[in-house]
């Protein structure tokens, strides 16, 4: 089987090279001169189009000698995406080659802020070649790809982090510093998962837009549902919508969105809530009541968890208990969610379903320990046993040695 | 009273107990300034058999297979009536046996016990420890904890390295090329049926050495009563010296009860072979000093891997310490001077890579 992938896969190579290197010398008198386009030739090899049988005249229709040679050796960026399209956009032909790739690709890159720009005339906009690459273009799923998750937000940041390139446009360039700061780039680098956000995933790819004020709920809300479902029963849904303030991003940010701990919530230094609620008004009362909750919970987990451990560590099976309090961690868990409808009962319950859980378990602890502990106290009545023989053997030895001669025998 | 004499009188008609117990209550044993190393060889006998005991107490309900070994042991520590006292104390006498063993085998060493005509007596004991430590490894891995599985994982590495049969003995010991069920299966074997049969056998001919050859005295000891004679001191072995080894094998029992109570056995989390190593890992402590050093040794000693230089140093170390008898004779007139710094350097050495591994992180 592998000799057979063996054969196969240095066939198609031969195919390809035989392929590159016809065009390479079609194309070889052209104004670039030999070693560019060698260079070229050599790069085009990894790149998915040379994979898939294409040369140099799949993009440059033109390709010829001396005059006509002259215009094609660069495509105008104004025409790149069309040229793209001309192929990604026909339905019939990428189905042949790859039926689970869009072909929608062109259709929503003209109702992106970049393909608007670009109609209008604006050349420095980005085009499929900047995201993509030109000659060594990789499919979207390998990890050298410049547009796979790993790498979208650095494709990006090229850009959108150049203040200078950006300027033009009046818009903000520290995205990417938030971005690279915030949970969700660590979910993506640190625990190589490639279903956390990044910049696409907001905004889109081909049909990228500014996240509008409207619509930001509903793009967290892809990933966050529950929380996002919770908004919509708040009281802040309508308040938010009236004060025109954009919904989760107001109190979560929008690219450095850090990890939500409890001193988010209540009227604290480092509260969100305190953005808008003072301490004495009911619903500044309300965020510290549920900022209270939340803490003495935590505390009461931690302790029922150390009294566990210590019942564990004294070799009592407390593994049942163990499993049952973590239901309590994952009723934390859900009034942490449940707290996005801004609702002290709805939390409280939350809370108080993990209340229940932690008592048990404390006293089950404790019932552990009380067991080990009258464990211990049994096991002194042999130890008494055996303390008293050793002493009593003493004795014995002390008086039958007592008596002269009584100590020794024959040698041996 | 009476009827004990009647039982007495009845079983010594039948059986004649008496003749067997002559030659004891004439045996006597030297009593000297260094008697009281005499006791480990009998503390750890005792402690042999209280393993016997616990560990036969444990076979009621021990099940040895991958899906039922961490849940019987469990189940002895949380059901079982007194289950966890028989378990920690099986645990605690474990961890005692090896380091009186290796306590007795000091004292010999420094006291001489091993010179002419003791020799199979060393040899014999020697082998006792190592069918000791045997006894350790097999008997980790069958609670078939996280930490056991992983210790015994990287404890057949090391197995692997002995050059040219390195991966044979691993494969033998293993019961395959990883740590499975096969490899639970002949653990359990190995410590409830081979080692007990062959630790049984050469205990009984160490301990028939014991009594043919009697107590061994100290040179130092033994030159002083020849010079003068009246000076010499010897106590009855039946019953005033049984009655000591009792008194000892009380205080170590007293002291098994008090560790069980007060540290009982912990179980810690059922093997999962599909998960990572833990961070960490490392064996019990009577091979700590072994993996330390293993893990000091450079990876490559003048082009040879540096853990094979080290398995194949520990095997040489440990063919010329279970021929120390015969090798201290070739030494010369000081012999026993090397002898005694290779026994100090070889205290040293185990005792600070042991404390060493166990503070490294």
């Amino acid at each position: 089987m592998q000799q057979s992938l063996l054969v196969l896969t240095v066939a198609v190579a031969l195919g390809n090279a035989v392929a590159i290197a016809q065009q390479t010398t079609a194309c070889s008198n052209c104004d670039l001169g030999r070693s560019r386009v060698e260079a070229i030739a050599e790069e085009f090899a990894t790149d998915v189009h040379a994979r898939n049988g294409m040369g140099c005249n799949a993009c440059h229709t033109g390709a010829g000698r001396g005059a006509q040679a002259k215009g094609i050796s660069a495509i105008p960026r104004q025409r790149i995406p069309e040229l793209c399209g001309s192929c990604h956009a026909d339905v019939d032909r990428i189905k042949r080659l790859n039926p689970s790739l869009h072909t929608d690709q062109l259709a929503q890159y003209r109702t992106s802020v970049h393909g608007i720009k670009l109609a209008e005339g604006d050349k420095k906009v980005a085009v499929c070649t900047d995201c993509h690459g030109v000659h060594s273009i990789l499919p979207a799923s390998d990890p050298h790809s410049a547009v796979h998750p790993l790498n979208v937000a650095h494709t990006c940041q090229r850009c959108h982090a150049d203040a200078e390139y950006m300027k033009p446009y009046h818009i903000a360039t520290d995205q990417y510093a938030g971005y690279t700061d915030g949970a969700h780039h660590e979910a993506m680098v640190s625990r190589g998962d490639l279903s956390a956000p990044t910049c696409t995933t907001c905004h889109g790819s081909h049909g990228a837009v500014p996240t509008g004020i409207e619509s930001v709920a509903s793009v967290c809300g892809t990933c966050h549902v529950l929380q996002a479902k919770y908004f919509e029963e708040s009281p802040h849904k309508r308040i938010f919508a009236l004060m025109n303030i954009a919904s989760c991003v107001t109190c979560h940010s929008s690219h450095r969105v850090r990890h939500p701990d409890d001193t988010f919530v209540g009227t604290g230094p480092k509260a969100v809530c305190g953005n808008c609620h003072t301490p004495d008004e009911p619903a500044g009362q309300m965020a510290n009541g549920i900022h209270d909750r939340f803490q003495r919970l935590e505390a009461d987990l931690a302790g029922a968890k150390s009294l566990l451990d210590r019942a564990e560590h004294s070799g009592m099976d407390v593994s049942g208990v163990q499993f049952e309090l973590s239901q309590a961690g994952d009723a934390l868990t859900k009034a942490r969610v449940t707290l996005h409808t801004a609702t002290l009962s709805r939390v409280t319950e939350d809370v108080n379903t993990g209340t229940a859980v932690v008592v048990k378990a404390h006293q089950a602890g404790e019932e552990a320990l009380r067991e080990q502990g009258r464990r211990r106290k049994l096991v002194l009545i042999p130890l008494v046993a055996i303390v008293a023989l050793l002493f009593s053997l003493g004795a014995y030895i002390r008086e039958i040695e007592r008596a002269p001669g009584s100590a020794t025998g024959t040698k041996r | 009273m009476k009827t004990a004499v009647l039982v007495r009188t009845w079983i010594e008609e039948r059986l004649e107990v008496d003749q067997f117990i002559a030659p004891l209550r004439s045996k006597t044993v030297p009593r000297h300034r260094f008697s009281i190393w005499y006791f480990l060889g009998g503390i750890t006998l005792f402690l042999f058999f209280v393993q016997v005991l616990t560990g036969l107490l444990l076979l009621l309900y021990y099940r040895p297979s991958t899906q039922e070994a961490y849940e019987s042991v469990q189940y002895i520590t949380t059901r079982v009536q007194f289950g966890w006292l028989v378990r920690s104390i099986h645990f605690w006498s474990a961890n005692l046996m090896i380091f009186m063993a290796f306590a007795h085998m000091f004292s010999v060493v420094f006291l001489r016990a091993y010179r002419k005509p003791r020799e199979l007596t060393w040899m014999s004991g020697m082998a006792l420890l190592f069918l000791t430590l045997g006894f350790g490894f097999s008997g980790y891995l069958l609670p078939w904890t996280m930490l056991s599985f992983f210790a015994t994982k990287v404890g057949t590495e090391v197995a692997g390295q002995v050059p040219v049969v390195g991966h044979t003995l691993l494969v033998f010991m293993r019961g395959g090329e990883d740590v499975s069920g096969a490899t639970l299966a002949r653990f359990f074997s190995l410590h409830v049926v081979m080692l007990p049969a062959l630790a049984a056998t050469l205990l009984m001919f160490h301990l028939w050495l014991v009594q043919k050859f009697g107590m061994s005295v100290p040179p130092s000891v033994e030159r002083r009563w020849a010079q003068i004679p009246e000076v010499r001191k010897e106590v009855r072995f039946f019953p005033n010296f049984l009655l000591r080894d009792l008194m000892t094998w009380c205080a170590i029992l007293a002291t098994l009860v008090v560790l069980a109570a007060l540290f009982p056995a912990q179980l810690g989390h059922k093997a999962d072979p599909f998960a990572p190593t833990p961070f960490g890992i490392k064996p019990e402590w009577y091979f700590l000093a072994q993996f330390q050093t293993l893990r000091l040794l450079p990876a490559k000693i003048l082009g040879i891997e540096g853990e094979l230089i080290g398995v194949f140093g520990f095997g040489l170390a440990a063919a010329v310490w279970l021929a120390l008898p015969l090798l201290e004779s070739h030494l010369g007139r000081n012999g026993p001077r090397w002898v005694r710094t290779a026994a100090l350097l070889g205290m040293v050495y185990l005792g600070s890579l042991t404390l060493y591994a166990y503070f490294a992180k």
